[in-house]
């Protein structure tokens, strides 16, 4: 049992670093592009690692292949997310930074 | 289509919902000792609606080669999910560095890719590796425009192309 503690809070430990690592980069990274690089990436591994602790922690039954199909989901779903807030700025033509820039 | 690749789609659709089914609500099913039959003819009448309504959503046609490109595909996951995790360091070093180093640019790029099965998922491909997301994508050129963080991650679309290959060898599009 105490292992099974030890990976959990592991996996979940991990996860809300990279959970807190997307909001540092919302905040420090100078335009819309790069923070969604930031939000769009990080999000992505830090839900799927805070939902494998949990399925970690409450051991094999049938919620665990809930919480898979869930993960397969938030895969499939955070790229397309990203792609479709991206595409909606680009389009309506909010400018890239570039190096040398002030902060927007 | 014809009634052979209906009665395909619509068995492949039958079998997907009812196989969600009893994984979603397998506590009723299972636990109450016996099973409980009335219970289980509930899903297979739900699977059945759904199957009716809409199983040419699910398989709207049956592709060519689709084992091939189905074994080849299960390899490309675990790349893929390696490719994650080295994203996630890579946004997560560049976040923390406190001279952040970034240098974003736009590029553009055309592939030989034209199925939407295979844009799709060389665009979210794209989205979830390192420094690089998808803005557009245009399906007849196979034209793809990339916001990428930093000159390293845009080099490896545009010179190594190790994922438009690796996506082209998957459906078979090379």
């Amino acid at each position: 049992m105490l292992v099974i503690d030890v990976i959990a809070t592991v996996l979940m430990g991990v996860g809300a670093f990279f959970m807190i690592t997307g909001a540092v980069g919302l905040l420090r990274f100078p335009d819309f592009y790069t923070r969604l690089h930031a939000t769009g990436k990080c999000d992505t591994l830090g839900e799927v690692l805070i939902i494998a602790g949990c399925m970690v922690y409450e051991g094999f039954s049938f919620i665990t292949i809930k919480l898979l199909l869930l993960m397969v989901f938030i895969f499939i779903a955070n790229p397309v997310g990203t792609h479709a807030i991206m595409k909606a700025a680009y389009l309506t033509g909010v400018k890239p930074w570039k190096k040398g820039d002030k902060r927007m | 289509m014809n009634a052979r690749e209906r009665a395909i789609s619509m068995t492949i659709t039958f079998i997907t919902m009812f196989v969600f089914w009893l994984l979603l609500s397998a506590w009723v099913v299972y636990l109450p000792q016996p099973y409980d039959l009335l219970e289980v003819s509930k899903g297979i009448i739900c699977a059945l609606i759904v199957t009716l309504v809409s199983h040419e959503l699910l398989v709207p046609r049956i592709g060519e080669n689709v084992l091939v490109k189905t074994r080849r595909f299960i390899p490309y996951i675990f790349w893929e999910l390696w490719q994650i995790v080295l994203a996630n360091l890579d946004v997560a070093y560049r976040v923390i560095h406190p001279k952040m180093p970034i240098d974003p640019l736009v590029i553009e790029f055309e592939t030989t890719l034209r199925s939407d099965f295979a844009l799709t998922t060389l665009a979210n491909s794209i989205t979830l590796t390192p420094g690089t997301i998808t803005i557009t994508v245009e399906p007849e050129q196979g034209k793809f425009l990339v916001h990428a963080i930093a000159k390293a991650p845009a080099d490896a679309l545009l010179v190594d192309k190790t994922m438009q290959e690796k996506v082209a060898y998957v459906y078979m599009e090379e």
